[in-house]
């Protein structure tokens, strides 16, 4: 009787470790111009581990990640995404190791959020990112919360290998990194952000000094031919992030000022997000999502959007599977291309979940940074075990 | 002279009477009640097991828990951190509710890192896919309805009163419930929703209370069954504990972040 009693009770405590295997198909429409094949397949896992002392005040987590079986190199890698111990006091934090932060809240790009090193290869959406060191104390009061971080290790972005897709046009010499930095990749960086709610707003201030993430990749020719090579130069980025919640409607702002060794210059995406919640009792909710992504440098420049709406659908059934989508569009506003994204998942079963990713580019101008992707049109399934 | 006096008084003394009060204010008297006799129990927790069930009767079962803060003169903060299904493992859910003004809420999305402020407008949809909307499971002001008292009623042995009150925020999914309200707990028993077309839509019905701090009572199962559809929801509550030192700062950004 006893043990009939506790059985139940044993299945109702999140266990620490949890995770997931899955399996993905990626293909590409056009042979493209590089080494690449038409299509990938790879087997990943992602383990989960969190537990807790102190009466919940310390804690630890840890999440990896690992992809392997496919045939081009740069896509077999491993990381170790969060590894790192969270303290909790009544007005600050502490937490210290291998963590993830975002910083941000438009859906089109994300200028604002500078923490972590977009995982590239994983995927060309930029939502996937390294963990990054830190120290990060966060002061908490009415006043809000101000995180201040120090970054005391760079990470060089992934791309993929030679052999791999999407290929830019030249494979990216990645063992090979220029910095402008004497100190390389053990360049400390420094970070610190407020934010606060008030009311129907959220708002967020934020300051960032040490190496870019995002490198221009400068062309060379050397014994095994021509590559680009990442260089990493010095920035300093002060930021605004906002949002404003009324009723059905989302008003967001996300804008930065980047000083480098090249002229300064501010950047933005502003835009809003409607709900047609609970349609007609169905329980299905449409979200349009409409922004402007602007960036002073212009469109000749190395700026991927600088003068570009993006028009998406949020389409989410809130049935039992969980299933959702989301398209979007990117549009330059000079004509010069437009970049289609789809995402779609729904769950099958309780620990099952398949998920559709496409994105198609086109592009006209030779000058325009889109141009290189245009021949690299994709389409990724996955399907993945969750326990 | 005295029963002059008593003539006159009398018409003025009736109206403080029960018996000739309006419906409306018999109904408002009884949620003023019942709101009275749950106060002061600080703060909640709990696991929440929900059963969902199609019409084929195939079952999907979701793990949560919550904890609520009780907070004088305004709305609850209740934190909902998902256990299962597994892809969902580690969303958490921050609400502020406010009985006039909307409520407050974010959302933390565990594979991303973000904390997305969302909006609360969406009242009438289902929670994780199951029977019951947000505006079923978030906590009940009195300012949240209208009232009116109906009858008095036997409901399974149980001497009710039974009571319509009708949402006065915007977006509800409902014209009106009919609510049975237990008249030694104060708690509800059952409640019909009827959709905005005025017809029946859903039924719960609240199983296995139990009383808390020789005071509070807390139902151990909720059984909500769709009328239009034939789907349904058991919503089992386990291992509530109450005042456990919970604070406004174990309902931040920050704690939504950390909560595991």
């Amino acid at each position: 009787m006893g043990v009939a009693l506790l059985l139940p009770m044993q299945g109702l405590a999140a266990g620490p470790w949890s995770g997931s295997f899955s399996t993905q198909w990626r293909g590409y429409s056009h042979a493209g111009d590089g080494a690449g094949d038409t299509d990938y397949t790879s087997v990943a896992v992602e383990p989960d581990y969190s537990t807790q002392w102190l009466d919940r005040r310390l804690l630890f987590t840890f999440e990896g990640f690992a992809r392997g079986g496919s045939r081009d190199s740069g896509s077999n890698h491993a990381d170790l995404r969060v590894f790192s111990l969270n303290y909790a006091a009544d007005a600050w934090e502490l937490r210290a190791g291998m963590r993830k932060v975002f910083w941000g809240v438009t859906e089109s790009q994300h200028l604002v959020d500078i923490v972590n090193q977009t995982d590239l290869v994983e995927g060309m959406d930029g939502e996937e990112k390294l963990g990054q060191p830190m120290l990060d104390l966060a002061l908490i009061g009415e006043w809000g919360t101000l995180d201040m971080y120090v970054l005391p290790y760079f990470r060089p972005r992934t791309y993929p290998a030679a052999d791999g897709r999407p290929f830019l046009g030249l494979p990216v010499d990645t063992d090979h990194p220029l910095y402008e930095s004497a100190d390389g990749d053990r360049h400390v960086d420094y970070a610190a952000r407020w934010y606060k709610s008030i009311a129907a707003w959220d708002l967020g201030l934020s300051y960032f000094a040490g190496t870019a993430r995002e490198p221009r990749l400068l062309p060379q020719v050397d014994a095994t031919g021509a590559s680009l090579r990442p260089y990493y130069y010095q920035m300093r980025q002060s930021a605004l992030d906002a949002q404003a919640t009324y009723g059905s409607w989302l008003w967001k702002l996300e804008a930065v000022y980047r000083q480098t060794d090249e002229p300064a210059y501010g950047a933005a995406t502003a835009g809003l997000e409607y709900t047609f919640a609970d349609i007609a009792g169905s329980g299905v909710d449409l979200g349009v999502v409409l922004e402007y992504l602007y960036d002073e440098r212009g469109s000749q420049s190395a700026a991927m959007f600088a003068d570009d709406t993006m028009l998406g659908l949020r389409l989410a059934l809130n049935d039992t599977a969980g299933s959702e989508a989301l398209l979007g569009v990117i549009y330059d506003n000079g004509g010069d291309g437009h970049t289609l994204s789809l995402e779609a998942s729904r769950r099958v079963g309780d620990h099952w979940k398949i998920s559709l990713q496409g994105l198609a580019f086109a592009s006209s101008a030779a000058d325009a940074p889109l141009y290189a992707l245009r021949d690299e049109d994709q389409l990724q399934l996955d399907l993945a075990y969750h326990w | 002279m005295k029963r002059l006096l008593l003539t006159l008084l009398l018409p003025m003394l009736l109206p403080l009477d029960g018996s000739a009060q309006t419906a409306e204010e018999q109904g408002l008297d009884i949620a003023r009640e019942a709101d009275k006799r749950d106060v002061g129990w600080r703060d909640q927790s709990a696991h929440i097991q929900m059963v969902l069930r199609n019409r084929q009767g195939e079952e999907s079962v979701r793990e949560n828990r919550m904890q609520t803060l009780e907070t004088a003169g305004d709305g609850d903060k209740s934190l909902i951190i998902f256990d299962s299904p597994a892809d969902v493992k580690g969303t958490a859910f921050l609400s502020y509710t406010h009985a006039t003004v909307a409520d407050d809420q974010w959302l933390y999305l565990p594979a991303l890192k973000r904390v997305k402020r969302v909006s609360s407008a969406n009242k009438s949809g289902p929670f994780m896919g199951s029977e019951f909307a947000y505006e079923d499971i978030s906590s009940q002001e009195i300012d949240k309805y209208k009232y009116k008292y109906l009858r008095d009623e036997t409901l399974d042995g149980a001497a009710t009163f039974v009571i319509e009150r009708y949402p006065q925020y915007e977006n509800s999914g409902y014209t009106r419930q009919v609510v049975w309200m237990d008249k030694k707990m104060y708690q509800p028993v059952k409640i019909d929703y009827y959709d905005r077309k005025d017809e029946l839509l859903k039924t719960l019905v609240y199983h296995d209370y139990q009383q808390y701090l020789n005071q509070y009572w807390r139902p151990g199962r909720m059984e909500m069954q769709n009328h239009q559809t034939g789907k349904s929801t058991t919503l089992a509550w386990q291992e509530y504990s109450f005042q456990s030192g919970l604070k406004d700062r174990d309902f931040d950004q920050n704690s939504l972040q950390r909560a595991r």
